[in-house]
């Protein structure tokens, strides 16, 4: 299925980019963080597990075990700090 | 007013804000606002400047739930979140939360409540300019804490 990917703060300046199209495999939150390791380099340090590293499916805050679905937006950022 | 949220890069003038918040609601009879401003100081570095991140579509879905559930906790009339993003100095104000109700208790307990929620669930992120070089802000356990009191476990500081 065909996924839109973002990147936020220190994940995006790690990666290089502010997101992306993929089309994966994955049918998982975890499983596509695992996908984007994989990858190694920046990815691979950037999402790391063991890392603070947050995630949101249709900008909602989710846990790795949420679902995906065609055409959805993934979003990797580090723990927020506004206010 | 009712229950509005602002995400911009321009400053704002709390007297217009506050004025805008209660006019025409006679029901009104207390307004508690926070308003946080850039400190010149962040765990011991001088900050000469801080560049705020945000996820446009997601931070203001991320405040309005956090206004609903202010609603459904709190008797309260209208409020108004307004957080600043992009480029801003020591002294600057960032963001700003107010909320009216008829006795100042509901008011007061909705203000901190929105401010402890947005602190750990809504999506911006500070780069601060130190004399050191730029660095990300961490995120603070005291912060999830603060939104446990209200009974919402936050693991937004987590290690992991």
């Amino acid at each position: 299925m065909n996924v839109n990917l973002k990147y936020f703060a220190s994940i995006r300046e790690a990666i290089g980019q502010g997101g992306e199209s993929l089309n994966t495999q994955a049918t998982t939150l975890k499983a596509l963080r695992e996908e984007l390791i994989a990858r190694g380099g920046a990815y691979a340090g950037a999402l790391a597990q063991g890392r603070a590293v947050r995630m949101a499916l249709n900008q909602n805050l989710c846990d790795e075990s949420a679902v995906l679905s065609e055409g959805c937006e993934v979003a990797f950022f580090p723990p927020v700090t506004g206010g | 007013m009712a229950f509005t949220v602002s995400i911009q890069t321009q400053d704002f003038d709390v007297s217009q804000e506050l004025a805008a918040l209660r006019a025409g609601d006679a029901r009104v009879g207390a307004v508690c606002s926070f308003l946080g401003t850039v400190r010149e100081r962040n765990d011991g570095s001088a900050v000469a400047s801080m560049e705020l991140e945000h996820y446009p579509g997601m931070t203001e879905k991320s405040i309005a739930v956090m206004m609903d559930e202010a609603q459904k906790r709190f008797d309260i009339y209208a409020a108004r979140v307004i957080h600043r993003v992009g480029l801003l100095h020591p002294e600057d104000q960032i963001v700003f939360v107010a909320v009216t109700s008829a006795h100042r208790g509901e008011s007061f307990k909705a203000c901190e409540f929105l401010m402890d929620y947005l602190k750990t669930q809504a999506p911006f992120w500070k780069k601060e300019v130190t004399p050191e070089g730029a660095r990300w802000v961490d995120a603070r356990v005291s912060d999830d804490q603060a939104l446990a009191r209200w009974g919402i476990e936050a693991s937004n500081s987590a290690a992991k």
